[in-house]
């Protein structure tokens, strides 16, 4: 066996020993790209996430929703600094990942291209939005690569809080006035076939699957998780009190599961491809962001230099 | 911005409560060590997760290799009577 083979020989056990892989192993090229690619996108789709809520700090209903969302928002921005901590493991830099992400050369997720257009879609985007991330997020609490793991471990337990907000602000609308009630429904019936989108392409077309779960990276198809998060979803409607648009949706007993009807992939792929509603003024204010913390960063980095050089007398 | 204008990182260490020890949480970047402490809590410890945090520059820490084959450990994996279980000892004795 010459050594590389050895290595990968190695690898493979630990993998399928259900081991975790860390930084310093050995690990196949294509296993660490495929990583950085997935959790830079993670990355950025936490931090691209900040913007759509963010959009409703300063006009929060009551002061108790302001905190709320606040916090929510600053989540994000933490989530997205453990996985690109998780991502630079794998020896790349944050610089270099946010540069790809600037140049469009790295994703982020699709629903975000999404724009936010009254209070209640706050709460849509907590109880779906965040439900299909939490959905697709367990399973990678236990993914092989040990530090997106760990990160991963940490950002359930507090999305949790951000689903059950999310149920409680529509809860409340729901349960209001009749242009409240009106208003929550138009949420839902706006973020819901877009959610089930977050699962990506079914299961068929799934370029990266077979390999992913063959890497313990990912642990359901697309199509399974998609299934889970409709099934739990729909029972939460109706408590709600509110409809999910979709007329073909209707329980089979036959098969234990929901049905739901086809979803739009020509829109997918084309909100995917940059035509959403909002790809540019997301990606805009991102750069503008960055671009415009440049002094910022460049002058506490100038201040630790000359505290270095002076030490305090 | 260039690579080079990047803040350091930094490795964090939190201690969750008196009478444990500091854990690896993560890493983070800042430009100084008051800095790093500060981004770490508003990082690591949202929700009261930390009663001191240690924050440590990355490029300080020497690393063994983490792969449980390396010849670094075998000096231990032969020594079964580091183990008060390896000891013979008859079944009357109590507390021992």
């Amino acid at each position: 066996m010459d050594p590389t083979e050895a290595l990968e020989e190695h690898f493979r056990r630990t993998v399928e020993g259900e081991q975790r892989i860390e930084p310093r192993d050995w690990m196949p090229d294509a296993y660490r790209a495929t990583l950085v690619r997935q959790i830079a996108q993670h990355a950025h789709s936490e931090i691209i996430g900040m913007q759509p809520e963010g959009n409703w700090i300063t006009r929060a209903p009551s002061l108790r929703r302001k905190a709320i969302l606040m916090a929510k928002v600053q989540d994000e921005a933490g989530h997205g600094l453990y996985l690109y901590a998780a991502a630079e493991t794998l020896g790349t830099s944050r610089d270099q990942l946010l540069d790809l992400l600037h140049r469009g050369r790295q994703k982020y997720s699709s629903i975000f291209n999404y724009p936010t257009l009254t209070w209640a879609d706050v709460g849509a985007i907590g109880w779906l939005v965040d439900g299909a991330a939490i959905t697709n997020q367990i399973p990678l609490c236990r993914c092989s690569y040990g530090p997106y793991a760990r990160a991963m471990t940490r950002i359930c337990k507090e999305e949790s809080f951000h689903q059950r907000q999310g149920f409680e602000l529509l809860h409340t609308l729901s349960h209001g006035t009749a242009a409240q009630r009106a208003m929550a429904q138009d949420a839902v019936n706006r973020w819901w076939w877009p959610s089930l989108m977050m699962f990506g392409p079914p299961d068929a077309e799934s370029a990266h699957g077979a390999r992913s779960a063959a890497w313990r990276i990912k642990r359901h198809s697309n199509d399974e998780l998609r299934q889970r998060f409709v099934d739990m979803t729909v029972p939460q409607s109706e408590v709600l009190g509110v409809s999910l648009p979709d007329p073909e949706l209707r329980w089979n007993a036959e098969r234990g599961h929901y049905d739901f009807g086809a979803l739009d992939w020509e829109e997918f792929r084309a909100v995917v491809r940059g035509d959403g509603p909002c790809n540019r003024q997301r990606l805009a204010h991102r750069v503008a962001a960055h671009e415009e913390g440049a002094w910022v960063r460049e002058a506490a980095l100038a201040y630790a230099e000359k505290r270095r050089r002076e030490p305090a007398a | 911005m260039s690579t080079s204008g990047e803040w350091p990182l930094w490795e964090v260490f939190v201690r969750s409560r008196r009478g444990l020890s500091h854990t690896h949480a993560g890493s983070i970047h800042a430009a100084d060590a008051t800095m790093a402490l500060r981004n770490a809590r508003d990082v690591y410890t949202r929700r009261g997760e930390g009663s001191s945090i240690w924050v440590v520059p990355a490029s300080a820490i020497t690393a063994s290799s983490p792969d449980e084959k390396d010849p670094f450990f075998d000096p231990a994996a032969d020594k079964v009577y580091r183990h008060p279980t390896f000891y013979d000892i008859p079944d009357e004795v109590r507390n021992l």
